[in-house]
């Protein structure tokens, strides 16, 4: 059984038809690429799979269970975890903080302890700042937690939007456009982090990316969008050489 | 604005270094207060304020934790504070206990409705935003406050052992005075240590996610909604709480009291205090509950002089000025 | 029957006072995205003018109700200038809150300056009642109903066919392009104040002729309920606000007649509670998608 089954999957926002008749699947342990031009609807696709928006047809579902009509905090729960195009941190929050938030479903305590502060918020506390700290290791981050996440510069923002959605171990990572507004230098470093992301923490990973290039140096599978239709899907090298992507992308 | 970080360096133990400072501070305050109060150092006029500045601590420091650090705006608060003046009210009305018990249970019981109320309004309503929550909220104290202002309440017997009843429009009178220093001051020390520890704990987090990103928060497997209706709760039960103890504090109450612009002004504490600063809402609510009395001297023109006084602030707030003061300082 | 429909007539007349004040604050809601708190105000510092250049300088009518309308929205201006536009880039909680501050400091110069016992005015609408078979409509909700409809028709015809109007809109819409397509922001925004103000003014002079005496706070009532029938029709939408205007107005008028007169605020809170819960943006708000 596939990880993630996606069929024919289709939104309409008014008149508009902006995902329509989109079928794919992605194996455990993939590195699944999802790329087109700018608004061909890779992002509302996220946004479907998230609980975000809710699909006008379709189903969703991760490891056989439907997740369509689930909360977005209950799909995360199944094990969906998921970054933002236009980074989403807590910015008023300290680094360490951002990943304990999401460390929350798996240390929980109740009101009366945290008002009380027993033994037991100590001690729970003192764990999630061990736990968090391993992930902020993973990306070079340990040495900032306790500086606020919005003084952090672009490159390790998007990291650390990472390692939070990491920090809800999630069977799927969804990526949204990683590498969006980095330098080559930083691309390649991003993409080696995340091949070995998905290596450490044994999970799925399902990016978006409208960089060609990069997206075919790692990912095993791709699909290629266009006006919200599949265009085209298989390994990249095949994928690349299709005639309709190459017109999608560069026009006849 | 500014923003106090939660949870920035976790002590190991209950028993640390800061604590013990802040048990002292708080033992010492109260070493002074009572001095100031039994020596009559204070004078009356200052002496009949120690209720309402304890009292708006509660409530200006209960509405940061939805306003600071849950990031929504609330124009109701004096609903709950209302709701948790009239039933305590009418608990030590009517009760038989004695005294110290009598007004314990009120307390609890006025918290617990109030919380109750802060349920039942907050499921529905907050799913709305911004404006449209704060003018919602304010709709709510306005709903409050006509409804308490229709019920026939219950107020003790008369001499030959009957009920009174009373129509909520004209007030509750009788009201036994248990709130003094003592007592105003312990529920307050109370009210700030269990908001400060919720905001050390998870559940601060949790706000402070929902105030800076709830669609990250949801992302992450936080059911924003469910931790929304929780502070409200908290929020209110402490409105409550601020309520029962103004409620005994003089012999009679009139639901006006407790009209939109008692919730604004315990706004206006929030936000001059700065939003998530509970320390900055503690020192807003006894200034400005404190400023107006000092500018009674000018009478007439107190209220004129604190109207600029705040539109002074709010501008100097966000001035360049504030800017680079801050920057010269550092 | 007859005094349903008359109860009705009321509603309509009141509601159409609280459309003219909702106006104001849709308006400068949709172009400054601020909850002006102090526009309720405004129709005190109109009916205190009026009263100022009646009974007191003992100038004409038609002279006062001109001079009053001008000094109201002069006056709004003014207080955007001095209060709101250092807060342009503030948060919105600043600035509702200096608005308050606004609110108080009207409430309050007035109280000094009139003291807060209620003054006597009358009416300066002289118009006799109109009979309709059993129905009587008083002079003063005629004259209510085609002043409040003339101002309304102006505004949406000023809106829709003026330069300045297209400006209104496009500031509304983005103030940020509206910029860089060499739209004078500053000047729209004053622009949107002297009008809301405008209309307030003549709420105030309408309001004081139905109840015919002056206090400092008798407009935050009417400008909390104004707000709220803004906030029903949909905030920024303009006939949105007329719509909540009237609709607010006989809710209130029928609660109060055939509920309970204690009640009606709750009712009247209560229906924008409903209808916000079913539609949160408001009866004619534009629904939108949080882009993610």
């Amino acid at each position: 059984m596939a990880l993630l089954e996606v069929k024919n999957l289709g939104v309409s926002f008014g008149g508009l038809r902006a995902v329509d008749e989109v079928d794919f699947h992605i194996e455990e342990g993939q590195l699944y690429g999802l790329i087109g031009p700018n608004g061909a609807g890779k992002t509302t696709i996220f946004n479907l799979l998230t609980g975000v928006y809710q699909p006008t047809e379709g189903t969703i579902s991760i490891n056989g269970e439907n997740i369509i009509g689930k909360k977005t905090s209950d799909i995360n729960l199944v094990g969906l975890g998921r970054t933002f195009q236009n980074i989403r941190l807590f910015h008023n929050m300290t680094v360490l903080d951002n990943i304990k938030t999401a460390l929350d479903n798996q240390y929980k305590y109740s009101l009366l302890t945290s008002i009380l502060k027993t033994p037991k918020y100590f001690a729970i506390e003192e764990e999630m700042d061990r736990e968090a700290i391993k992930y902020l290791e993973v990306f070079g981050l340990a040495d900032q937690a306790d500086i606020l996440a919005s003084n952090l510069s672009y490159g390790p923002q998007r990291k650390l939007e990472i390692a939070r959605a990491l920090a809800t171990k999630p069977k799927l990572l969804l990526l949204d456009e990683p590498a969006a507004g980095m330098n080559p230098n930083e691309t390649v470093e991003l993409m080696n982090t995340i091949k070995l992301v998905r290596d450490r923490f044994k999970i799925t990973i399902l990016l978006i990316e409208h960089d060609m290039k990069l997206v075919s140096g790692i990912c095993e599978e791709i699909f290629v969008l266009n006006f919200g239709r599949e265009l085209a899907k298989g390994i990249p090298s095949e994928v690349l050489k299709n005639q309709a992507v190459i017109t999608a992308y560069l026009g006849e | 604005m500014k923003k106090e970080n939660t949870n920035k360096n976790i002590s190991k133990k209950v028993t640390n270094k800061k604590n013990i400072v802040s048990l002292v501070l708080i033992i010492a305050v109260y070493i002074l207060l009572a001095v100031l109060v039994e020596n009559k150092i204070l004078n009356r006029q200052f002496r009949s304020m120690i209720v309402p500045i304890g009292a708006n601590i509660m409530l200006a420091v209960s509405l940061n934790l939805v306003t600071g650090f849950l990031g929504e705006l609330s124009l109701g608060h004096a609903g709950f504070m209302a709701i948790g003046a009239f039933t305590g009210a009418v608990f030590t009305l009517n009760s038989n206990l004695p005294g110290l018990l009598e007004f314990i249970l009120a307390i609890l019981i006025g918290g617990i409705v109030a919380g109750l109320f802060g349920f039942l309004i907050g499921v529905p309503v907050l799913r709305l935003k911004g404006d449209y929550l704060a003018i919602v909220t304010l709709g709510f104290g306005e709903i409050i406050r006509s409804i308490i202002n229709s019920i026939n309440f219950p107020s003790g017997l008369d001499p030959e052992g009957v009920r009174i009843m009373r129509k909520g429009t004209m007030g509750l009178t009788g009201i036994e005075i248990y709130s003094n220093y003592t007592w105003i001051y312990i529920a307050t020390v109370i009210t700030i240590i269990v908001i400060v520890n919720i905001v050390n704990s998870r559940f601060g987090r949790i706000m402070c996610s929902i105030r800076d990103n709830d669609i990250a928060s949801e992302s992450i497997g936080i059911n924003v909604s469910k931790y929304k209706v929780i502070t409200f709760v908290i929020a209110a039960f402490f409105a409550g709480v601020a309520g029962v103890i103004y409620a005994h504090n003089f012999a009679i109450m009139m639901p006006t009291e407790f009209d939109y612009n008692r919730s604004i002004n315990i706004l206006v504490f929030v936000v001059l205090g700065g939003m998530g600063s509970i320390r900055g809402s503690i020192i807003a609510a006894i200034l400005l509950t404190v400023l107006p009395e000092f500018l009674r001297e000018t009478s007439q023109y107190r209220m004129l002089i604190y109207s600029i006084l705040l539109i002074g602030m709010m501008i100097f707030n966000n001035s360049d000025l504030k800017h680079k003061l801050i920057k010269k300082k550092a | 029957m007859t005094n349903v429909i008359e109860q009705l007539i009321n509603g309509l007349r009141t509601g159409s006072i609280y459309a003219l004040i909702a106006l104001g604050y849709t308006m400068v809601y949709g172009i400054a995205k601020m909850i002006n708190f102090a526009h309720g105000d405004i129709i005190m510092v109109g009916a205190y003018l009026l009263y100022v250049f009646i009974d007191i300088f003992k100038l004409p009518i038609i002279l006062s109700v001109v001079l009053t309308i001008v000094m109201c929205s002069l006056i709004g201006v003014f207080i955007e200038k001095v209060a709101y536009k250092p807060l342009r880039k503030a948060a919105p909680l600043s600035v509702l809150i200096t608005a308050i501050g606004v609110s108080f400091f009207l409430q309050n110069a007035s109280l000094l300056i009139f003291s807060a016992n209620p003054i006597k005015f009358e009416s300066i609408i002289k118009v006799n009642a109109v009979h309709i078979g059993n129905v009587s409509i008083a002079g003063i909700t005629i004259v209510t109903f085609i002043v409040t409809s003339i101002a309304m028709v102006l505004l949406t015809s000023f809106i829709k066919y003026t330069k300045t109007g297209y400006a209104m809109r496009a500031v509304s819409e983005d103030k940020g392009a509206a910029q860089l397509m060499g739209i004078n922001v500053n000047r729209t925004i004053s622009i949107t104040f002297a009008i809301g103000s405008l209309l307030a003014a003549i709420a105030g002079i309408l309001f004081l002729s139905q109840y015919q005496s002056l206090k400092p706070t008798m407009g935050a009532l009417p400008g909390i309920k104004a707000f709220v029938a803004a906030v029903l029709g949909g905030i920024g939408s303009i006939p949105g606000a007329m719509l909540g205007g009237l609709a607010l107005g006989v809710i209130e008028s029928i609660s109060k007649a055939y509920i309970s007169s204690q009640l009606s605020d709750a009712i009247v809170f209560s229906v924008l509670i409903l209808v916000l819960l079913v539609k949160p943006t408001g009866l004619l708000g534009k629904n939108f998608i949080e882009k993610v």
